[in-house]
This record gives C-alpha cells, structure tokens and sequence, in this order.
C-alpha cells in the first residue's frame, strides 16, 4: 500500500507493504478543517480507533503502484478488529505530569486543545487527575519507568519509552512533586484487549481531533519514602497558568499564576483578583473507575507487577525547534 | 377553545402511522406544525401547536399517547446521554444556568437536571465526546 484511509482517514502507509499507522490526531479526508473557522472536527482518526476498538466495522481503501509479488493496486474492503492479525497502539505521549492549566487574557474567544476560552479570562480548564495521576504519585520514577506494566484502557500494556517532551529536570515543590510540567510515557498495549469505554475519540472545536485513554499505573510500595509520595494530595499539586491568548502561542515563558489542584477541582478559581470558572478536560471520575479496577484486577492475580528494566532519564531538559530563518 | 405546543417524539416504528391526520379527522383538532423531522430509520420529533375545545385536546393527546408518540412535557430539544459523558466536565462553564454540574466534588461526577436547562445549545460545541446534542440538529 502506499496510500491508504480508513473510514476516510489517512493512515501512514510507509512501513512495510501491508502495515499502516493510523494517527490519533488525523484529519478525516476533506474535513474544511478552520476554513469555516471555528471548524466542529466532527471525526478524525482518534474516532477510528474507538471504533475499531468497539468491534465496529471499519472501512479500508488503499491505493498501490503494483509489484510483481503484490499486483493489486487499488483496494477497498470493510473490517473489524477481529480480521486484523495485530492491533497495536503505539502512544508516544501519556500521563503528562502537571501539565499546565488555560486561560485567555484577550478580549477574544480563543479555540485550543483545552476547550473554548473565553475571553477576559472568563474560564479556566486543566486536564490532570491530579492526585490520581501517576506520575505525580511517583514524581521522581522511582517505580514506574521503561518496561513497566501499566493498565492502557483494559488491556494490560507496558511503557515502551519515556514520552515526547519527557522533561525531569523542572523545578520541584515538597516531596519532589514538579511545580511545572514535566515527565511523560509511551504506552504501548494490544487493541484487542481493550475496552472501548476507555478509548474515546473527541473533538475539539476551533482546534481538531484527538483521543482520550483510560491509563492506571500501580505503584508497589517497596518502602518508606514511595508510601509518602502516593499520599500526595491534590493542595500538594501546584500547576502552571498560562495565558493561552498570547504568552503560549508566543512562547514567552510567562506564568500567570500558580494554583492548587484542590482549589481546581473546587470549581472556582481566583486569580489576579478574579474568580474564575474551572473545567477539566480528562475525567476524574473515569480515573477513580480506573483505579478501583486496577485495585480489583490486581487483588485478584490477573494484573501482576514488574520491575522496570531501564528507569526513566533523570535529569532531562526540553528544547524548542529552531525557529525557521 | 384551547391552543396547545406540544413537543412530540417519535421511536422508529410509529413514524408511520398517520397520527397528525387522525388529530384532525377524529378529534376535529386545528394543527400548526412548526417544526418536525420524522424519517424512518432514526427517531423524529415534531413541534405543533393544537387548537380546540380541552375535552378534544386531551382525547387527542391520549389517543396520541397510545399510539407509542411521547410527549415532551418539558419542551425541550436538548438531549444529554450520560453512557456517552465521561464526566470530564468541560461544558460546566459553558451551562449558563448549571443544568450540568458536579454534586459532589469528590467524585467529580457531572449530573444533568433537565428542569434547570433552558434550551439554549451552549454546551453541545464543548463536550469534545459527543455527550450533548439536540433533537434539532443532526
Ligand atoms: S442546553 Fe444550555 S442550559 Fe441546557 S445543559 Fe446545555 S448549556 Fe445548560
Ligand atoms: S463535556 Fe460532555 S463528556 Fe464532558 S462532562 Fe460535559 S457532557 Fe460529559
């Protein structure tokens, strides 16, 4: 194959002669995109997944130059997962630790990856677990590193790498919690294992397509000091708010403020003398459902723990791409 | 004399039987239909005002009943499907009136109360899972 769709989604063909990847954030064939701005990105190729996922039937078109091993050159075919001989998802970014928070200063509507922001600061919306999630319970890697075990929306996956934009050295509150974002995983898990209340594709208007994933990491508490940093509460989790109007698309580095996770999730938030209104993007209440799983599986020998095989680099910094001249 | 709005919808199997005809023809009922969208392979609604003496409205709308129609008491197109919410909670500061909200802070959980909702859509562009929507927009 050297091009291919499903459902109208373009998947990368370039791998080998009948492989393909198909990305989450992948526009669906002829989507106006913003040319109507702010574009509804009704389906992309996080949807595709989902549905794969869910058993549904999925439609393939591929196009081919022709071999004489491989002579068809045009093909196109419905499918399910079960017609598939593998179905992996290769997810190089997961669990972001303290991502920072959203708000728009200018007296426009912005579109972003966090949702609709009003102007004058007229909301605010984050997207961590915040004390469930893993990384801040175990915010130097102590336990959770390349070749752990982790719970990928019901399959039993492993971290495959540390993720894109994995950054460990960053400033660090009480208990080493990052006081800005800082490490990431890639994930890896069989699809066919997955349940597709865990995988789901969203859309963001104004902004595209992506997915959300169920993810649960155990942490074994091997002594004292992993047993203190997974009690870590969310007034212990300080995040970042950017401006998202002007100082992140002209990453000027400029932080707002800082805010506690438990003033977040109380739904108000005051600022520069302004309450502001919160939102979450990921759900707190799936990673509750996602813990109490986790907890059971594991209770019940069907989840078993590893010893990762290579820790997570320590002392990593992120740098930008060179501008262009 | 009486004039009635009433929000109808149907389920799939009864978009064929011919119940705006037999408002007329059995209970001499006057109809404006506003608004409707009725196909056979998905549900329909219809947006119609009845005029005429209470006694034959409220036959109608029995007979209306017994035909499988359900009548929208609250009159609105809003629909909120909670298998499909997450609970993530994005459309929270999007609901002017908090129909959508958290009742308890420690789950998180989003709760809908369909008496508070005033119809207004604000929510359906920021639920990103496709949560919200209405009976008039496809
Ligand atoms: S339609 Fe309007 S009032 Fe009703 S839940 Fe949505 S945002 Fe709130
Ligand atoms: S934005 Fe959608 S998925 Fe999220 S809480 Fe609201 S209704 Fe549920």
């Amino acid at each position: 194959m050297t091009e291919a769709w499903i459902d109208d989604v373009l998947a990368y063909s370039g791998i080998a002669a009948v492989d393909l990847y198909l990305g989450a954030t992948q526009l669906r064939h002829n989507d106006p995109a913003n040319i109507d701005y702010p574009g509804e990105f009704k389906f992309g190729g996080g949807h595709v997944i989902e549905k794969l996922i869910r058993g549904e039937e999925l439609q393939l078109f591929a196009l081919s130059y022709g071999t004489d091993e491989y002579p068809l050159k045009e093909l196109r075919t419905k499918f399910t997962i079960d017609d598939l001989n593998q179905a992996t998802m290769v997810n190089p970014r997961n669990c972001y630790q303290n991502y920072n928070v959203a708000v728009n200063t200018s007296n426009k509507t912005i579109y972003t990856y966090l949702g609709k922001l009003k102007p004058n600061m007229g909301n605010m919306t984050y997207s961590s677990a915040g004390q469930l999630s893993p990384l801040l319970n175990d915010p130097v890697y102590r336990t959770i590193g390349i070749g752990s075990s982790v719970w990928l929306a019901g399959a039993q996956g492993h971290v495959y790498s540390e993720g894109t934009q994995h950054t460990s050295a960053v400033v660090r509150t009480a208990n080493q919690v990052p006081a800005e974002g800082a490490g990431t995983l890639a994930l890896t898990g069989n699809m066919k294992e997955m349940d597709g209340d865990f995988v789901r594709g969203v859309s963001f208007k104004g902004y595209g397509v992506s997915i959300a994933l169920g993810v649960g990491i155990p942490i074994p508490i091997l002594d004292e000091d992993i047993l203190l940093k997974t009690t870590v509460r969310d007034r212990d989790i300080r995040a970042q708010v950017i401006d998202y109007s002007i100082d992140y698309p002209m990453e000027t580095g400029k932080v707002l403020a800082t805010v506690n996770y438990e003033t977040l999730k109380s739904g108000i938030v005051n600022i520069l003398g302004r309450d502001i209104e919160t939102a979450s993007l990921s759900s707190y209440s799936m990673a509750l459902k996602i813990a109490e799983i986790l907890k059971a599986q594991i209770r019940d020998g069907n989840f078993l723990l590893n010893k990762p095989y290579q820790p997570l680099p320590p002392n990593q910094s992120m740098k930008a791409m060179k501008a262009g001249k | 004399m009486e004039t009635r709005k009433l929000l109808l919808t149907f389920v799939k199997n009864v978009v064929e039987r011919p119940i705006v005809y037999n408002l007329v023809k059995e209970f001499d009922l006057v109809i404006n239909i506003y608004r409707a969208s009725i196909s056979e392979e998905e549900e329909g609604y219809m947006v119609l005002d009845i005029t005429g003496p209470t006694k034959m409205i409220d036959a109608g709308i029995n007979f209306i009943v017994s035909q499988g129609v359900t009548i929208d008491n609250a009159q609105k197109s809003f629909r909120w499907d909670e298998s499909v919410c997450t609970s993530c909670s994005n459309c929270l500061t999007h609901c002017p009136v908090n129909a959508l909200h958290i009742e308890d802070r420690k789950t998180m959980k989003i709760v809908f109360d369909q008496n508070i909702c005033i119809d207004c859509m604000g929510c359906i562009p920021n639920c990103p899972f496709g949560a919200c929507g209405s009976i008039f927009q496809d």
